[in-house]
């Protein structure tokens, strides 16, 4: 009896999945479409907001052409496809006269503070063409300065042109946020001005 | 001599009209399917080319003709290129008997369902003949593959269409539908259901259609018997596989749905045998975006332990009651 439930009923009743299967692929049939077509529509922004692009910039929120950047070079050493080139600033040049001047002052015993190099970088290469998007430049950065862009309608004909400046990038980014914000922060500089 | 002619000349119509017919239904199919398989995985399928993508296949059979017909070294010539032609010719005849309408058919048949099942099997020689001839480890393991598959599910489509047959007495297609006529309750799906059951399934396995797609199995064997062929000697099986399925799909729907009756008395026409022959293709095109492909141990064991046992008891059960 367990032999003829196990060889002939159960797989009658099995076919039941059968029908099981084709109501689930009815129904998705009925269902809207959930891809996009590219050139007659694009991705709405909640869609984009989730989309990981390549790797970007952030500025400043007080100066958005500015990077938030540190150059201590976390992300290169942490990259492990090597795509991230960062160039620190050297320390402004320095007269004779005034190195001079330190050192006498050091010999008398005084506190000297030679000028520091900016902390900004001079140089943030990024070779999309290594990189595997794996997002362990942004999980180290301290500073935060590194995101996911959401350039997702972005081709490049070359590999030149997969070599990304991303400060060029930020600058770009910050006039045409800039040009297209009627400049909610000009106003009361100015109110302030005449007041 | 004038009746020679007389009897000649619509045979040469139904026989271009059934040209015609097999090519239109290639291009709306591959059509259909690319786009309900797109729906069913809710992307919009071919829709570049034309409104909604419509000329896309009419495209692709152009490409197909634009590219070079290649034959592959030590490979049998002979059959290589018989196997196409071969898998196609059949198809065309395998039109005539079948009765789209109350005038529309290509030639009335004594023995249809016998030509019909006589000449569909020619496919499975079409098939061994491509797999041997190109000299292709796939092409020869999908060869065989596609021989033991389709000579097992004859028997079972065989014993079902026996069993009409006993009940109506007759091998005609046009008898058989005129036997339907009246009201949807006389159809044959209700007084033989188990019979439409396994008629339905030996279908799939008798076209090579998934779930039963095991002669061409992508994953395993590339493309199976065709993996050699370019150009049009792919395109001719490609089309004759299509052939298949609505000369299949046509018989079922003469055999159990009645033929060009509609289901109210009154109203009979071609658009009935259309409507149901398209159903039915629907059917298998859904069946072939839902299901997964079985095993080959589980193709046979379906056929040799289910249907032919199935469609046995059907026969015999048919036969006693007709004798009662």
């Amino acid at each position: 009896m367990n032999a003829l439930r196990k060889h002939v009923i159960q797989p009658i009743l099995d076919c039941w999945s059968l029908l099981v299967g084709l109501k689930i692929t009815g129904k998705y049939f009925c269902k809207p479409l959930i891809t996009v077509h590219y050139p007659r529509q694009v991705i709405d922004s909640e869609n984009l907001s989730t989309y990981g692009g390549h790797v970007e910039l952030v500025g400043m929120p007080k100066d958005p052409a500015m990077p938030k950047c540190i150059s201590c070079m976390m992300c290169v050493t942490n990259c492990p496809s090597n795509c991230l080139k960062v160039v620190k600033s050297k320390p402004p040049a320095t007269t004779p006269e005034q190195e001079q001047a330190w050192k006498e002052a050091e010999e008398r015993g005084e506190k000297v503070v030679r000028p520091k190099a900016p902390k900004q970088p001079t140089k943030f290469m990024y070779d999309y063409t290594l990189c595997s998007l794996c997002g362990t430049c942004i999980d180290n950065c301290p500073v935060n300065t590194l995101r996911f862009s959401s350039n997702i309608y972005w081709v490049a004909t070359s590999r030149k042109e997969m070599h990304i400046d991303l400060l060029a990038r930020l600058r770009e980014q910050a006039a045409e946020v800039s040009a297209s914000a009627p400049k909610p922060e000009a106003r009361p500089a100015a109110a302030q001005k005449e007041a | 001599m004038n009746e020679f002619i007389q009897n000649l000349i619509p045979l040469v119509v139904a026989v271009v009209g059934s040209m015609a017919w097999l090519a239109v239904n290639a291009l709306v199919l591959v059509y259909c399917e690319r786009k309900f398989a797109g729906h069913i995985q809710r992307r919009p399928g071919p829709f570049e080319v034309g409104p909604h993508g419509v000329l896309q296949t009419l495209i692709d059979g152009l490409k197909l003709m634009g590219k070079q017909l290649l034959t592959p070294d030590n490979a049998d010539r002979f059959l290589y290129w018989l196997a196409p032609i071969l898998s196609m010719i059949p198809v065309l005849l395998l039109f005539m008997p079948i009765p789209y309408g109350p005038v529309l058919t290509g030639m009335e048949v004594d023995l249809g369902l016998l030509l019909i099942l006589a000449f569909s099997s020619f496919n499975g020689l079409a098939l061994i003949l491509a797999g041997w001839g190109s000299n292709n480890k796939w092409g020869i393991l999908g060869a065989a593959r596609a021989v033991a598959q389709t000579v097992a599910y004859e028997i079972p489509l065989l014993l079902t269409v026996l069993a009409i047959a006993f009940m109506t007495g007759t091998l005609n297609l046009t008898e058989i539908t005129a036997q339907q006529a009246g009201h949807i309750g006389n159809w044959f799906i209700w007084k033989q259901p188990l019979a439409f059951i396994i008629f339905i399934v030996a279908m799939f396995g008798e076209t090579n259609r998934a779930p039963f797609d095991l002669a061409e199995a992508e994953s395993e064997l590339t493309a199976g018997f065709h993996t050699e062929y370019s150009s049009m000697g792919f395109g001719l099986f490609f089309m004759a596989e299509y052939g298949y399925m609505v000369v299949i799909c046509s018989i079922c729907s003469v055999l159990f749905l009645g033929g060009f009756h509609g289901p109210i008395p009154g109203i009979e026409g071609w658009w009935w045998m259309l409507i149901k022959t398209y159903a039915l293709l629907f059917l298998m095109i859904w069946a072939r975006w839902t299901f997964p492909r079985v095993r080959f141990d589980q193709l046979l064991n379906i056929n040799w332990k289910w249907l032919l046992p199935l469609a046995t008891f059907n026969l015999l059960a048919t036969a006693l009651i007709m004798k009662l």
